[in-house]
């Protein structure tokens, strides 16, 4: 096995250990640490891909300003309390088989497609993708209509969460 | 004549031909360079912040007409080994019902988010830790992992305060984030390129030229992103006791400590690379050497402005603080960041001296245009407030006078 | 360009382990007498009363939503600076116009008085 192939097995496993962690402790903020566990294993994920740019804005927005906003929506709750009921409820048995054939699947399907098990190609030196997506985003025949109407959704984030954060005086 | 002009680059291929020569792989030899590489990296930013300490402690007494640090070695430059050894031996008090694990990693996280930066950053033409193409984006996403190391110490430390402390500080470092971020659109704009090799290589005319507001806003959010004077409410004694850091003593204190001053210099070396032009300088092209000398005079000089505005400027309450975000910066910054896309792109292909003169006077334009503004500003708050009010009289109601 | 994350990698893990060093040394030279009276959470000197949690202010996550907002902003920015170069004047244009928006959103929030601290 390649030295890319083990270290993607690593990181997977630990996203993955650390997604199933984030669902079953126990304690609310620990499920938060295990998230931020989880998120920083998929931008490495990204970092393997040679998306750098996608790695890098992952731990920007995802751990920058969403974990920070979900613990603080944590700490905001009256009481950061344990739980105290059962971990799993009874039709564990059922999703365990539900994700298990889901998982078998989708992998069966997927190795049918000829490319499966190919390492991530090189690019072509002379090929900048950040700049060809700054370049797609804005011109007339690409994404500009969807790239301004982004903006008119992030207004709209803007206005909405004014309304149901805020408390009127 | 090599190993004088570029000692670094020889070292290393050295070091990795006397691998290759004691039978080891290619590959595998690299790898080991690059992990020898990065461990000097780390020691020698750790190994610095001891001269840092003790000028920052010697420039800021000479500002408040005092000595500072005298008696231990020449002009006290020992004094912070003496520190060091006095911090490491310390107890390590671990507050009751603190969360152990969360409480010994938040050290170790505000170290790593300081010491990452340093990756990215070129100290000459052959001397640099890594060449990602997002460069510039990777120091903010580095920055992320800081503001988290300080939540996980205000919350793990089971103190009230210390949990206050840390939200304040992040709401803090969350809102000159975005001033931050907008201006570092600039030197990538006028670069066309996110790395920083790629940056400095594109300052001809060091950015501080195209877009001296531009600087000015960048550095302005990087010292309150620092949670240095004048935006260090947050951790002064005479305010929170220290804040988030109440309940951390000894070493991993100094672990926090260390952080915030290597941050500061980091800074220094961050500003020096995308606005004045990094390792570039006479002669620096065919000796890197020459290119690392350039590169620390310049994040020295920074820093000592740092220094400068922290022993000059009183501290700011925390709303006038979040408002000067809010409220100016990041408009400033995004009017900034459009009349200079506007103005680049109507310029574009003209001589140099077109293209320099003409982005310094929009910047100055602007800058004049925010004067006049916040004057008539000033001019209309004060007709305000020195207007007649009515007297305080007696309220209308049948009080019992008991 | 994956050797470069392989650095970055590396140096991540090296700073992340290099400040166990000083702590573990902290660790075997100082002293180790601990009372109850040490490890009582600090309140300037008084003892703590009640629960260690605080009615936060929602205007923290007011802040953080904001931040977040001007956060993806930035992000769809970046890619549109990196090709700055190339654009035509219609490029620049629909990036500014992308730009103006939020500001309308940030003025409206300053109007609205989301942005004050009280």
């Amino acid at each position: 096995m390649s030295p890319l192939e083990i270290f993607f097995i690593f990181s997977a496993g630990i996203t993955l250990v650390a997604a199933a962690m984030v669902v079953t402790a126990r304690n609310l903020v620990h499920s938060a640490w295990w998230l931020i566990l989880t998120l920083f294993g998929v931008a490495v994920l990204f970092a393997l891909l040679n998306a750098s740019f996608f790695a890098v804005i992952q731990v920007v927005i995802y751990i920058g300003a969403i974990s920070i906003l979900i613990i603080f929506a944590i700490m905001m709750t009256r009481r950061v309390a344990q739980d105290t009921g059962p971990k799993f409820n009874k039709d564990w048995g059922l999703a365990v088989a539900v994700s298990l054939f889901l998982f078998g699947g989708v992998t069966w399907m997927l190795s049918t497609w000829e490319n499966f098990n190919i390492a991530p190609p090189t690019m072509p030196v002379d090929t900048d993708p950040l700049r060809q997506l700054g370049q797609a985003l804005v011109s007339p025949d690409a994404y500009v209509l969807p790239f301004e109407l982004a903006s008119v959704l992030l207004l709209a984030a803007l206005v909405g969460s004014i309304i149901i954060a805020w408390e009127k005086k | 004549m090599t190993f004088l002009s570029d000692p670094i680059s020889s070292i290393g291929n050295w070091l990795e031909n006397f691998l290759i020569g004691l039978g080891l792989a290619p590959n595998f030899s690299a790898l080991i360079v690059t992990a020898i590489g990065a461990f000097v990296l780390a020691a020698f930013g750790l190994m610095i912040v001891l001269l840092l300490i003790w000028f920052e402690r010697k420039a800021v007494a000479r500002m408040q007409d005092r000595l500072g640090p005298n008696r231990i070695g020449p002009y006290g430059i020992f004094q912070s080994v003496a520190d060091t050894l006095k911090l490491l031996t310390k107890e390590y008090i671990t507050p009751a019902g603190a969360d152990k694990v969360v409480y010994n990693l938040a050290p170790l996280f505000a170290v790593m988010a300081v010491l990452g930066i340093w990756a990215v950053i070129p100290f000459a033409a052959t001397v640099y830790g890594s060449d990602i193409n997002v460069g510039a984006l990777y120091i903010v996403a580095v920055g992320a992992i800081g503001v988290l190391a300080i939540i996980m110490a205000g919350w793990s430390s089971n103190n009230k305060y210390a949990l206050l402390g840390a939200f304040r500080v992040v709401s803090q470092l969350l809102c000159y984030e975005v001033p931050l971020v907008i201006t570092l659109l600039i030197p990538v704009m006028l670069a066309g390129s996110m790395g920083m090799n790629a940056i400095v290589m594109a300052q001809d005319t060091w950015f501080i030229f195209l877009a001296p507001l531009g600087f000015l806003i960048f550095l302005i959010a990087s010292i309150a992103e620092v949670g240095r004077a004048p935006f260090d409410l947050l951790e002064a004694d005479s305010e929170i006791v220290a804040g988030f850091n109440i309940e951390y003593s000894g070493m991993k204190f100094g672990m926090f400590f260390v952080a915030e001053f290597l941050h500061a210099f980091t800074i220094g070396a961050v500003v020096a690379t995308l606005f004045l032009g990094g390792w570039r300088g006479p002669g620096a092209e065919t000796y890197p050497i020459l290119g690392t000398i350039y590169f620390f005079i310049k994040a020295f000089i920074v820093y000592f402005i740092v220094v400068w505005a922290r022993g000059t400027f009183p501290r700011i309450r925390i709303d006038q603080m979040l408002n000067f975000s809010w409220k100016f910066l990041t408009p400033l910054a995004l009017v900034l960041l459009i009349v200079m896309a506007v103005q680049l792109k109507l310029v574009e292909g003209s001589p140099t001296w077109v293209y320099v003169t003409s982005s310094f006077a929009v910047n100055v334009l602007i800058a004049f245009g925010t004067i006049h503004l916040l004057r008539s500003f000033a001019r209309r708050e004060r007709k305000r407030v020195s207007e007649e009010r009515p007297l305080a009289t007696a309220p209308e109601s049948d009080f019992q006078q008991i | 360009m994956l050797n470069d994350w392989l650095f970055i990698g590396i140096f991540l893990l090296i700073a992340f382990l290099f400040p166990i060093a000083p702590i573990l040394i902290a660790h075997f030279l100082a002293p180790r007498r601990s009372s109850p009276q040490k490890s009582q959470t600090y309140e300037c000197g008084v003892e703590t009363v009640g629960d260690t949690w605080v009615q936060f202010k929602g205007q923290y996550y007011i802040y953080g939503l904001v931040f977040l907002i001007f956060d993806v902003e930035i992000v769809f920015l970046f890619p549109w600076a990196v090709a700055y170069g190339q654009l035509p004047l219609f490029g620049v244009l629909a990036g500014i116009l992308f730009i103006a928006l939020l500001i309308a959103g940030l003025f409206y929030d300053w109007k609205k008085g989301a942005l004050e601290w009280v």
